[in-house]
């Protein structure tokens, strides 16, 4: 069968039904912080018993897409983000929902996850099987040197503030550490609690570092959630598309930075997106909008998580490697189903692997239609309604999804107990976001120190497993960079100012 | 008078009340029973469950529901099974070697004898992988390169104090070499490693072999006689290696569950086991099918608790 055929293939009504309504399912799932796209994806396999794997794939992958793509409502709206891929998402996306922009920033995260979804989708159909190799590329030292960069990010984050942002990272760093250990299986940090056991859980730290403050600052402070325009303004989309063109650019680089980092197993969307927005940043022009409400942020993220979709299926099918939480589900879906993912299956069985690529790309089509019906009217029902129903209704939602990660009471607790926390951090000007990269990237980077240095150690050659290896060097060289542009710059910057004064 | 009305009452109510009681269990199950896996999804705890799944509702009925309850490497569900209701409607999977390792490393809320196993279904046996291109041909490959570059060869393998590592240990001292274990976060990020050459081998499981086709070789497997999805590959038994040992699963109970319904609940796991298009099924993904019924739990789990506590003793995982 040629592409066309597979296209048709793809292009059933059945197929379009699955697409569609796989979209807006993931959609109304990810804008629900705790509900996350991994769990939407569980949810459906007994249902996916019954069908032929390309469908049970269009499904799963609809369903995936469109839960990423929902992430950016209570990014946006609520300053909470749906899921750990848009935890960047925030960092612009709210301050433009307080200024009375937050219908236009869900249509621009509309048409970035768009792109950043067909971009994903695209690598993913033409060049899977060499790209896939990247995500046999990167061993432990990498790992470790990407958290590390990571790490860098938040000097960039937490302007004017560098020595806040350090505090708030290393007691994030030092969150990540509690629990059973990954590597070490050593039981730490725990006091003797049972509640602690299971470590500190992103997602739900994530609610409660986010939602939690807002939902007290609501009840605190007499003012409207939101600003709100009371002529009907549509969907604004006019002026997202223009805006969307003139950051062609940003789109596309993040876009690429999406899929790129959605190959690799072992870093996410989160990582995904927080480098995407890092490096929109760097290349603006007007920095000091950015954390302010600059739309560039907005769409940098979202094209840069949805691209991780498309992205993560590519060692997922081709290696048998599953590129992020929720492809594991798909993975052990499509093993139960008989399917055997390997660079055959592009070989051997096109009728379902492209049949599905296809049907992604037309998932992520329609992602578009859909995701800005369900914006509006997640947009307007967040507005408009009376706090006194808003407060309680997003309190419940928070108890309800941090339970059902889980399925754990212990997460509940130190959900709430972060979110307090998190909000008496903020009166002293603690930012969420540093604490959330500690507790993100904490694991990340100790886990990859630790394999590391038992591989250097057993090849006597520590020196070289941490700084002879290509990749690592290029993402040390980005570390430097990251670390020290600010610096330079300034300097630089001062150096011209005095040559002016002369 | 009084009194005896109301004690033949009392008798009467319980009389009636053990027939709802015995009426209750013969109708076992009469709704959906909830399934918790105290993993996340898409691992192999998942996918066996899973594949259970829907010969449970073909036979029995009723569905198996699956959830998952995450956390601390099973403990955080462990630590709460008994606290489920006992009505055969709740159950667990589990897993060795982890629930007799982890009580002994620290308090995790549960120990090994409170688990009420009654059933281990299948084990995924531990194998020595290396990548197709590999210079190891042979275990005796390995083993030479060993004797001559001692801590030299790096194996990656899932976690510590597990299956894999267990395995590790044991055939270094068996084999009275010296090799260097790197535990990596599950079988997938472990193979993960193998496939890029970070590590030279892999002390993984058949079904890696089996989901890795072409693309890794196995060296041994630890089973009693040699997988029917890999006749080529010998036993470590044959190349006189005394190692049989995988990743145990199977179901528990909470501990207030009735006696019939454990029972029963053991024979229904068993006769799942006993179809064949099951067993080709589990056999495909490299698993290897065990019958610990409930009655045979307790000589299983003492004699693997020996082994496998003299082992992680061994690699120091427990004092």
């Amino acid at each position: 069968m040629n592409s066309l055929g597979y296209l048709l293939a793809a292009l059933t009504p059945y197929h379009i039904a699955l697409a569609l309504s796989g979209v807006v399912a993931g959609t109304v799932v990810g804008s629900l912080p705790g509900l996350t796209a991994t769990m939407a994806v569980a949810v459906l396999i007994p249902i996916t018993f019954s069908m032929e794997p390309a469908s049970a794939l269009i499904l799963m992958g609809a369903i995936y897409t469109g839960a990423i793509y929902g992430g950016a409502y209570a990014a946006i709206l609520l300053n909470t983000p749906g899921t750990p891929s848009a935890i960047a998402t925030t960092f612009d996306g709210y301050p433009m929902a307080k200024r009375g922009d937050g219908d236009l920033a869900i249509t621009l995260a509309c048409i970035a996850s768009v792109c950043g979804g067909l971009v994903g989708a695209l690598f993913l159909l033409s060049l899977a099987p060499p790209l896939a190799n990247v995500a046999l590329a990167f061993g432990p030292v990498e790992y470790f040197w990407l958290a590390i960069l990571g790490l860098t990010l938040i000097s960039a984050l937490s302007q004017g503030n560098l020595l806040k942002g350090m505090i708030g990272a290393c007691f994030g760093l030092l969150l990540s550490c509690i629990g059973v250990a990954e590597i070490s299986a050593d039981v730490r940090l725990t006091f003797g609690s049972q509640t602690l056991l299971g470590g500190i859980e992103v997602v739900s730290a994530l609610i409660g570092l986010y939602c939690i403050p807002v939902l007290i600052d609501l009840v605190a402070t007499p003012d409207r959630h939101l600003k709100v325009e009371e002529a009907s303004r549509g969907f604004r989309l006019q002026e997202a598309l223009r805006i969307s063109l003139r950051s062609k650019f940003n789109l596309a680089r993040s876009s690429v930075i999406g899929t790129l980092v959605g190959i690799l197993p072992g870093a996410g969307g989160s990582i995904a997106g927080l480098v995407a927005y890092s490096e929109a940043r760097r290349s603006s022009k007007q920095q000091e909008r950015f954390g302010r409400g600059a739309s560039e942020g907005v769409q940098a993220t979202e094209a840069a998580n949805n691209a991780t979709v498309g992205g993560g299926f590519i060692p997922t099918l081709v290696l048998g490697i599953p590129g992020t939480p929720p492809d594991a589900v798909i993975l052990g879906a499509l093993l139960i189903q008989g399917v055997r993912t390997g660079p055959n299956l592009f070989t051997e069985h096109g009728s379902i692997v492209y049949v599905f690529i296809w049907g992604l790309l037309l998932a992520t089509v329609l992602m578009l239609p859909a995701g800005l019906l369900i914006g509006r009217y997640a947009y307007r029902s967040i507005v408009t309604v009376p706090k006194a129903m808003l407060v309680p209704t997003v309190a419940f939602m928070t108890l309800i999804g941090t339970y059902s990660i889980r399925n754990s009471v212990s997460d509940v607790v130190i959900m709430t107990i972060l979110g307090v926390l998190g909000w008496i951090l903020g009166r002293f000007g603690f930012s969420a976001s540093p604490i959330v990269l500690g507790l993100i990237l904490g694991s990340i980077a100790e886990q990859g120190f630790v394999q590391g240095w038992i591989i250097g150690a057993a090849a006597d050659d520590l020196w070289g497993q941490f700084f002879g290896r290509p990749i690592s060097l290029g993402i040390v060289a980005f570390i430097l960079l990251s670390l020290f542009s600010p610096l330079l710059l300034s300097r630089l910057r001062l150096k011209r100012e005095l040559a002016r004064a002369d | 008078m009084i009194h005896t009305i109301k004690r033949s009452f009392v008798t009467a109510l319980i009389a009636a009340l053990a027939a709802v009681a015995t009426v209750a269990s013969a109708e076992y199950p009469e709704k959906p029973i909830s399934y918790v896996i105290p993993f996340g999804p898409g691992g192999e705890s998942d996918i066996t469950a899973r594949h259970q799944q829907p010969f449970f509702k073909k036979k029995f009925g009723q569905d198996l529901v699956i959830s998952y309850k995450p956390g601390g490497g099973g403990a955080v569900g462990w630590s709460q099974l008994n606290d489920m209701p006992g009505d055969g409607y709740s159950i667990m999977g589990v897993n060795l070697p982890h629930i007799i390792v982890k009580p002994l490393q620290k308090d995790v809320g549960f120990k090994t004898d409170e688990l009420a196993t009654i059933y281990m279904f299948h084990y995924t046996p531990d194998a020595v992988v290396v990548a197709a291109d590999s210079q190891f041909k042979t275990l005796q490959d390995i083993i030479d390169h060993a004797k001559n570059n001692p801590g030299k060869i790096t194996f990656s393998g899932s976690g510590k104090g597990t299956a894999n590592h267990l395995a590790q240990v044991t055939f270094d001292k068996l084999a009275e070499i010296k090799t260097t274990y790197v535990a990596f976060k599950g079988t997938g990020a472990s193979v993960t490693a193998l496939l890029g050459n970070q590590v030279m081998g892999q002390w993984g499981y058949t079904s890696v072999g089996a989901k890795h086709a072409g693309k890794v070789r196995l060296l041994a497997v630890a089973m009693e006689q040699r997988h029917p999805r890999f006749p080529d590959v010998p036993t470590f038994k044959e190349l006189g290696f005394d190692i049989v040992s995988g990743a145990y699963r199977g179901i528990a109970v909470p501990n207030s569950t009735p006696e019939d319904i454990r029972a029963k609940l053991s024979s229904m796991i068993g006769q799942i086991n006993d179809d064949p298009d099951f067993k080709q099924k589990m056999e495909n993904d490299g698993f290897a099918l065990v019958n610990v019924d409930h009655q045979g739990m307790k000589a299983f789990m003492d004699e693997k608790a020996q082994a496998y506590v003299s082992a992680a003793k061994e690699a120091g995982v427990i004092k």
